[in-house]
């Protein structure tokens, strides 16, 4: 028997060292308030700009706020929000993408054409110009984020639903009477689902991107809870102070960016839809 | 008696383009008839047709009437005719390769045709899935049941693939070149399933096929098409003995013969016309051996022993 591909991404060693590091910060967001002694949120000034020590292991800001407990707390909003978005969007798009496969005519028309417009916006400015419009915390985020990668899971869906449709197994499905709903529910989306899975895998990296950059400019979760972007944006007057206020948020993002998208390669070899990536992407 | 599958005079056209041309023909219960041709001459346009699937591909009956059991398909509605598919009426399809769906186990996809059309629970589906695939002669019935189609070999998959068309108990197999994509050893083997099906079970089969060596083997009748018109049709003994047709003796011409000189195996010169371009009068005049004058008028079918056929020098070959 075969494993499936989620496990047998982890026989190459980047892809297992990545997932342990994601299990971990995930594992880490899940059990935050038995791992840290401290408080998110509670100010302690005369502890303030500590650096690391045994009691702060990555010292503390400039309210005496544990910068780990901040961190782990951090890493709940930064990776709640993009999963979810990133979710919303996926499913959003696949039913877009294959509405407009299936049906094609007039509906196909405005869906692609929309999806072209969108498509020639960076996502960022997407996100931006949302935010503006929906108001500034972690609901308005999440919106923008799902909104901002609409297109591309629409157009991935589409695709692949297009190239599945001609398939023989289709017509000889429909040969034996099955109903529309059956084909596109149990033949043609199961098999589009892979390539747009490992998709929004690594999506959800530049998700993670996004929210930072959001909450950077403050317009993501809202103080006092802690987002890595929001973090980033407090320690960014520090630099030359207390400089590892501004660091361990930015490594967290980067490792985790970097985690996502070498699960992402070791899950691809693993699937073997790269090809199928490539030519639709 | 009514015929199970008749087609009368049916004109067939994509768009603008005639594609077949009173194409007629009919299957009895218990019955094979071969349904035979080169690439391009309409065979499995009017399988399409015989399943009313056409409107899929952008086609439509122009002319005549295809009746199934008596009823006739245009006057059904699109429900009554899915109803048909699968229950009444199974299909083969050409290439087992690509005609299951490599997301799904063997065993879900023969269950849910039995499901669908026999009402069957899902435990009393996957019995009546590993009873047939057991009377396809496939070992380990439960074992590939519970196999993804990757797993198997062409000759086992184009067998599930008749597991399928049999799951809905029809009364009617249509088979498309069900032996074109597999290896000759196992052409033979899925040919005597199919073969076995029809006397055992009393099945009516549409075989169609472009070789003459399988309609020999299996068939009752056989219509030859070419060029989307029926060229002869009858029963298979006397064609194969007196073929009236030079295009049915050229098709018969391309069996390999035991004890046969190298280079001798005789082939078709030429190709089928495309639809865009249909010679006028005999479409097969280009290409025939007997063509004179007289073939510039369209030959009419007409009565020859057991059977039809349209061509002018019929006779003289006979």
């Amino acid at each position: 028997m075969t494993m499936p591909a989620p496990i047998r991404a982890l026989r190459r060693p980047t892809g297992a060292i990545a997932a342990g590091w994601l299990l971990a910060v995930i594992f880490a967001a899940l059990f935050a308030p038995l791992l840290t002694p401290y408080a998110y949120d509670v100010q302690n000034l005369p502890q303030a700009y500590q650096p690391a020590s045994s009691a702060h292991w990555l010292g503390t800001d400039e309210f005496g706020r544990d910068l780990l407990t901040r961190l782990i707390y951090g890493a709940r909003t930064s990776l709640s929000v993009s999963a979810t978005a990133i979710a919303i969007s996926v499913a959003c798009g696949m039913t877009l993408g294959a509405a407009a496969a299936w049906f094609g005519g007039w509906l196909d028309r405005v869906v692609t054409m929309v999806v072209d417009m969108t498509w020639s916006f960076p996502e960022i400015l997407i996100a931006l110009i949302l935010v503006a419009i929906i108001g500034p915390g972690t609901t308005g985020t999440m919106i923008a984020i799902s909104v901002a990668y609409l297109a591309q899971f629409t157009r991935l869906t589409r695709a692949q639903i297009m190239t599945l449709k001609g398939e023989t197994f289709v017509e000889a499905a429909r040969s034996l009477g099955a109903t529309n709903g059956h084909i596109l529910f149990r033949h043609l989306l199961p098999n589009a689902l892979a390539p747009v899975l490992v998709s929004a895998m690594l999506a959800t990296g530049d998700a993670i991107i996004l929210e930072a950059t959001l909450g950077f400019f403050g317009l993501g979760a809202q103080p006092p809870t802690p987002s890595w972007g929001g973090m980033m944006s407090a320690g960014s007057a520090l630099v030359f102070k207390a400089p590892w206020i501004i660091i361990f948020p930015g490594l967290a993002v980067a490792i985790t960016v970097i985690a996502i998208n070498l699960y992402g390669d070791a899950l691809i070899a693993a699937l073997d839809v790269r090809a199928k990536v490539r030519r639709t992407a | 008696m009514t015929a199970l599958l008749e087609l009368s005079e049916v004109n067939v056209a994509i768009g603008t383009t005639a594609l077949l041309d009173r194409i007629s023909l009919r299957v009895d219960k218990g019955q094979i008839l071969g349904l035979v041709g080169e690439s391009g001459s309409g065979k499995s346009l009017t399988a399409t047709a015989a399943m009313g699937l056409l409107p899929l591909i952008g086609g439509r009956v122009t002319a005549g009437t295809v009746r199934f059991d008596g009823q006739d398909l245009a006057a059904m509605t699109d429900r009554q005719r899915r109803a048909l598919r699968g229950r009444r009426i199974g299909f083969v399809s050409q290439n087992p390769m690509t005609a299951l769906d490599p997301v799904q186990r063997i065993g879900e996809q023969v269950d849910v045709v039995s499901r669908l059309h026999l009402g069957l629970s899902r435990q009393a589906a996957r019995t009546r899935t590993l009873d047939l695939l057991t009377q396809l002669r496939i070992p380990e019935a439960a074992a590939v049941a519970e196999s993804w189609p990757h797993q198997l070999s062409g000759g086992m998959k184009q067998r599930i693939v008749i597991a399928m068309a049999l799951a809905g108990d029809p009364d009617l197999i249509i088979a498309d070149e069900p032996t074109t994509a597999l290896d000759v050893t196992v052409q033979a083997q899925i040919i005597q399933i199919l073969g076995a099906l029809v006397r055992d079970r009393g099945l009516a089969l549409l075989l169609i096929t472009h070789d003459m060596g399988v309609v020999a083997q299996v068939c009752d009748r056989v219509t030859v098409l070419y060029a989307g018109r029926v060229a002869e049709e009858g029963p298979v003994g006397p064609i194969f003995a007196a073929p009236a047709h030079p295009y049915t003796a050229a098709l018969i011409g391309c069996i390999p013969q035991e004890g046969m000189e190298k280079g001798a195996l005789k082939g078709i010169p030429g190709t089928v016309p495309s639809a865009l371009a249909f010679p006028s009068g005999c479409r097969f005049g280009p290409r025939c051996a007997r063509a004179d004058a007289a073939c510039q008028q369209v030959p009419q079918l007409r009565s020859r022993g057991q059977g039809l056929v349209a061509c002018h020098h019929a006779e003289d070959g006979a």
